[in-house]
């Protein structure tokens, strides 16, 4: 029995990281309806910022967070101006394409500069032991950690004019317009945070495990199992949905091969896709036409 | 007349001007090299030991075939660790670039591929990197492995950690590749015989990155010993996180990833684990030609700045050996090769060579012996030290709460 909550209290604590991974995928789709394919090298991007911030420079592990971040926002604004807004509006296979192709890139240009091999970060934090069962600290330190990121993403969102604004793009961006928002920046400024999002999942997947530069694929796949599972657009989605995710793994695994996990995942993903293409929490972010969007538009970011 | 005189000048400026070697006086070695992909890091370092063979031989003026020398050429490409390019790249290598001989790629899994072109097309091909015996038992004529077999991998951990942990509680996980589970297939039953329990027999797929259920599972299933993994990155996780869950094995045998140095980067997680090495730089045999180990593994250094690990060392013995059958045969042709490499019964820096030549076996290798290393703290430094065999150890096997 406690070989079975051992496995559902880890499956919690990495399926909140895999959830943080996945929102930063839901939060672009949510706002312009692309579906961002450098989301695997945006991870890797993460993981290589923690490595080259901690070993090169020396920051403190958990430090490199803020850095991890602003780096990430950055890129992002980048990517959107270079691969995504000449997209915007057009058909989803052409920003499918564009996003992938930059993928390709990124993950080319990280190949020719690092080649395949391993990194690791060793981060040494007091787990806590139940019986023979340890929960390393580093788990339970990214599960707080994405908590307390979801909570400012909240907080961003609805409690600032910016957070705000972004809504009010997302419901619709023609009324958005009208009031004054710039809604170029605005859509610039989300994709820049949905990077930053897959950036700080990367960071902190990177103090979990070792990585190499094509370590962002597996964490991609995930990203769009779980963001199917929350509903795509819905970022609180993405991160119940990656929470479901891992208990799922949590509960599967003591009880058959290993190997069918993955089996089960995506058998539960085809099923979630055919009876609940909304997803399974199909709240998105308010998409309100007409009066109530007015209520909370603002000018000038 | 003149202008007659003219080229009569220029043919014979061209004749003097000729090479010394032509192009007839070059063998060319095909190979491909995962220099991208999951099998990088061990794939590299194997063509490192062959580039090293191959900068030796040229430097001492070629392979010596009666009176001629013939210099070494190798064409490599990237199989980028995927089964599909290796089948597109040998057949190249074979018909393009009309490579003799034939290096196999890094691991079971590519060497089979590559294993069905050189055998359709009649190529010697020297296996450093493959140990899946099966590849061996398809009815080819011009494999030969110069590495143990997958099924001897852990005979000497099972040999060494019996005798510390007597009847105790094993599970085995592991990669779900050819290799692996060959591996783990022979170790069930020599662990059976040894007098292990059994607790936990588990595969999981290649691209698994986070292996805390497995762990959990380990641990639930109360095992004292664990031996299994795959290949580098999936070793290299196990290891970490068998640290950070304090799974509380006595031994932990990990196949292939800690041999590398690179290893090393795990820090205190890589105190303690034990791995199946095809070769160390601390072994003691007499060759009966070529370099001795510590010749090779300080040439090795010092062409290549890096810490030697097996992989180098299975890279040049397929040189090496390539070499010898053709000097011992006198020739270039294939079957005359072959039949030099049938023969062969030696020792080298690599340790004993000699392959089954049954038409059900052809190219196993028989004679080579594994050994055994295990990561200790020495002098405050990570050290990797030999532990079994006895008569060739370091080191005593330490056998703790892992």
């Amino acid at each position: 029995m406690i070989g079975l909550l051992a496995s559902l209290v880890d499956g919690l604590l990495v399926g909140s990281v895999y959830g943080l991974a996945a929102m930063g995928i839901s939060l672009i789709w949510g706002v312009m309806d692309v579906i961002n394919l450098t989301h695997g090298a945006m991870i890797v991007a993460g993981m290589f910022g923690l490595y080259l911030l901690v070993n090169d420079l020396g920051v403190p592990v958990y430090a490199t967070l803020p850095p991890v971040f602003i780096g990430g926002l950055l890129v992002g604004v980048a990517l959107y101006w270079i691969a995504v807004h000449r997209m915007i509006g057009r058909p989803p296979l052409m920003s499918l394409l564009s996003t992938f192709s930059v993928n390709l890139v990124l993950i080319g240009l990280g190949t020719a500069e690092w080649g395949t091999v391993l990194f690791n970060v060793p981060v040494s934090l007091p787990g806590v032991s139940i019986g023979r069962y340890t929960f390393p600290g580093t788990h339970i330190m990214a599960a707080l950690l994405t908590a307390a990121i979801a909570g400012l993403l909240y907080l961003f969102l609805f409690r600032t004019r910016l957070g705000k604004a972004v809504r009010a793009v997302a419901g619709n961006r023609e009324a958005a317009e009208l009031v004054g928002i710039p809604t170029t920046r605005v859509l610039a400024l989300a994709f820049g945070l949905g990077v930053a999002l897959a950036c700080l999942s990367g960071m902190l997947i990177g103090t979990l495990f070792p990585f190499t530069v094509l370590s962002g694929d597996a964490y991609q796949l995930k990203s769009f199992v779980v963001t199917v599972l929350g509903g795509l657009g819905n970022p609180a989605g993405a991160l119940i949905g990656g929470i479901a995710l891992g208990l799922f793994e949590g509960l599967t695994t003591p009880f058959m091969p290993v190997s069918w996990t993955l089996v089960f995942e995506f058998v539960v993903f085809v099923v979630v896709l055919i009876a609940f293409p909304g997803g399974l929490l199909n709240f998105r972010l308010p998409r309100r036409v007409g009066v109530n969007a007015s209520e909370d538009a603002g000018t000038g970011l | 007349m003149k202008r007659l005189c003219i080229i009569i000048a220029a043919a014979g400026a061209s004749l003097i001007a000729a090479p010394v070697f032509a192009a007839d006086d070059t063998i060319t070695v095909g190979m491909t090299v995962s220099r991208t992909g999951s099998l990088n890091v061990d794939s590299v370092a194997e063509l490192k030991g062959s580039e090293l063979w191959r900068d030796e031989v040229n430097a001492a003026g070629g392979i010596k075939v009666g009176n001629k020398h013939y210099k070494v050429k190798f064409v490599e490409y990237d199989d980028q660790s995927q089964g599909g390019r290796v089948q597109q790249l040998y057949t190249r290598l074979i018909v393009q670039d009309h490579a003799e001989y034939l290096f196999s790629p890094y691991s079971s899994g590519l060497s089979a591929t590559a294993a069905v072109i050189s055998e359709q097309y009649g190529k010697i091909m020297l296996v450093g990197g493959g140990a899946e015996g099966k590849i061996f038992q398809l009815g080819n004529k011009y494999l030969f492995q110069c590495i143990t077999a997958a099924d001897q991998y852990l005979s000497g951990a099972i040999d060494a950690v019996k005798a510390k942990v007597p009847n105790g509680k094993i599970a085995f996980v592991y990669s779900d590749d050819p290799f692996s589970k060959a591996v783990v297939a022979a170790a069930r039953t020599q662990a059976a015989a040894a007098g292990f329990k059994e607790v936990l027999v588990e595969s999981y797929p290649p691209s698994t990155t986070d292996f805390s259920p497995i762990i959990n599972k380990i641990i639930s299933s109360k095992a004292d010993v664990f031996m299994g993994g795959g290949h580098y990155p999936d070793g290299a996780t196990l290891a970490r996180q068998f640290y950070d869950q304090k799974a509380n094995l006595k031994s932990v045998t990990i196949l292939v990833a800690p041999d590398s140095q690179k290893f090393t980067s795990l820090g205190p997680a890589a105190v303690g684990i034990t791995v199946p090495s095809q070769w160390e730089p601390s072994v003691t045999y007499k060759p009966d030609f070529g370099p001795t180990p510590a010749q090779f593994a300080k040439d090795y250094q010092a062409k290549t700045g890096l810490g030697v690990d097996y992989h180098a060392a299975s890279g040049y013995i397929e040189g090496l050996l390539l070499q010898r059958a053709i000097e011992q045969a006198g020739s270039i042709e294939p079957d005359k090769v072959a039949a030099e490499l049938n023969k062969l019964d030696v020792t080298t820096f690599f340790g004993k060579y000699k392959v089954a030549t049954d038409a059900k076996n052809h190219g196993l290798q028989t004679a080579h012996q594994m050994v055994l290393a295990q990561w200790q703290m020495k002098d405050g430094k990570l050290s990797l030290e030999m532990v079994w065999p006895d008569a060739a150890k370091t080191s005593s096997l330490v056998v703790a709460a892992h």
